[in-house]
């Protein structure tokens, strides 16, 4: 009958001391991969450019630079009147297509009808004091978000630079994009 | 009205709605120095939750005391750091 330890003996386990210095060298390793940026981070990729759908990308980031993330928008596509500084005040809803709003389809569809449902949300947003499309975009660029305006959608859509409001990043691509979704903690596609 | 802290400055958002009230509240505590106390008077109903998740979520603030009248809603946010 043996009297060691099942598993084998005392002496082959690590010392008190080896088991502290291999703790050291994890918590150094842990430091180091954890080191360095440790910032919140928000991506949003902004694609619509109706009234309804450009508040939430504008809310959410401004809201998310109230947290302390880094905040980019890219705005592509129909998402580019949102910055742009004449359109973004003139951004329009409609009901074709939208079950969820009081108007019928054949009747929203005709000539003019864009421009009524359009005026009924304004009055609403006026009504309960929802901040305007101007206001989220000037408080958020106060606030150090990033808004970017994708270069070959502004070609595409015949804008020039000059139309978007001041502090708006131009001559950026998918790569820009992309590598902000990369290293975002949270990426949103609206 | 709670003794245990005095209040720094008074921040109306009054009439805002979401997000104002937290983008505000953010906006006025970076104004202060460390250890001051903003009082946030708000309308919007939604604030109650809002500045209590921000306050959560952000460093260097921290909620004291949130109160709820008729029609008012009132939040002290503490700076500390």
């Amino acid at each position: 009958m043996s009297t060691d330890t099942p598993g084998g003996s005392a002496d082959d386990a690590p010392s008190r001391a080896e088991l502290a210095a291999r703790v050291d060298e994890l918590e150094d390793a842990l430091a180091e991969a954890t080191d360095g940026d440790d910032t919140k981070k928000m991506s949003i990729i902004a694609t619509k450019g109706t009234l309804d759908m450009a508040y939430p990308p504008l809310i959410l980031a401004s809201t998310a630079a109230a947290f302390g993330y880094e905040v980019t928008v890219f705005h592509t596509f129909w998402g580019l009147d949102i910055l742009h500084e004449e359109r973004s005040k003139n951004l329009k809803l409609s009901s074709v297509g939208n079950p969820n709003m009081p108007v019928p389809n054949a009747v929203a569809a005709l000539p003019g009808m864009d421009r009524v449902t359009t005026m009924m949300m304004e009055r609403k947003i006026d009504d309960n004091d929802t901040a305007t499309i101007e206001e989220l975009i000037e408080t958020s660029l106060d606030m150090g978000v990033e808004f970017q305006a994708c270069q070959m959608t502004i070609d595409l859509m015949g804008y020039d630079e000059d139309n978007f409001y001041d502090g708006v990043t131009t001559g950026v691509g998918a790569a820009t994009a992309l590598q902000d979704m990369a290293e975002a903690d949270i990426q949103l596609l609206v | 009205m709670s003794a245990e802290f005095d209040i720094t400055e008074t921040l109306d958002v009054t009439g805002a709605s979401c997000p104002m009230p937290v983008v505000k509240t953010k906006s006025a505590i970076d104004d202060l120095a460390e250890g001051a106390v903003l009082e946030v008077v708000a309308t919007d109903p939604g604030s109650m939750s809002d500045i209590d998740g921000w306050a959560s979520g952000t460093d260097g603030v921290e909620l004291l005391d949130q109160e709820e009248g008729d029609d008012v809603y009132k939040h002290y946010v503490r700076k500390t750091e």
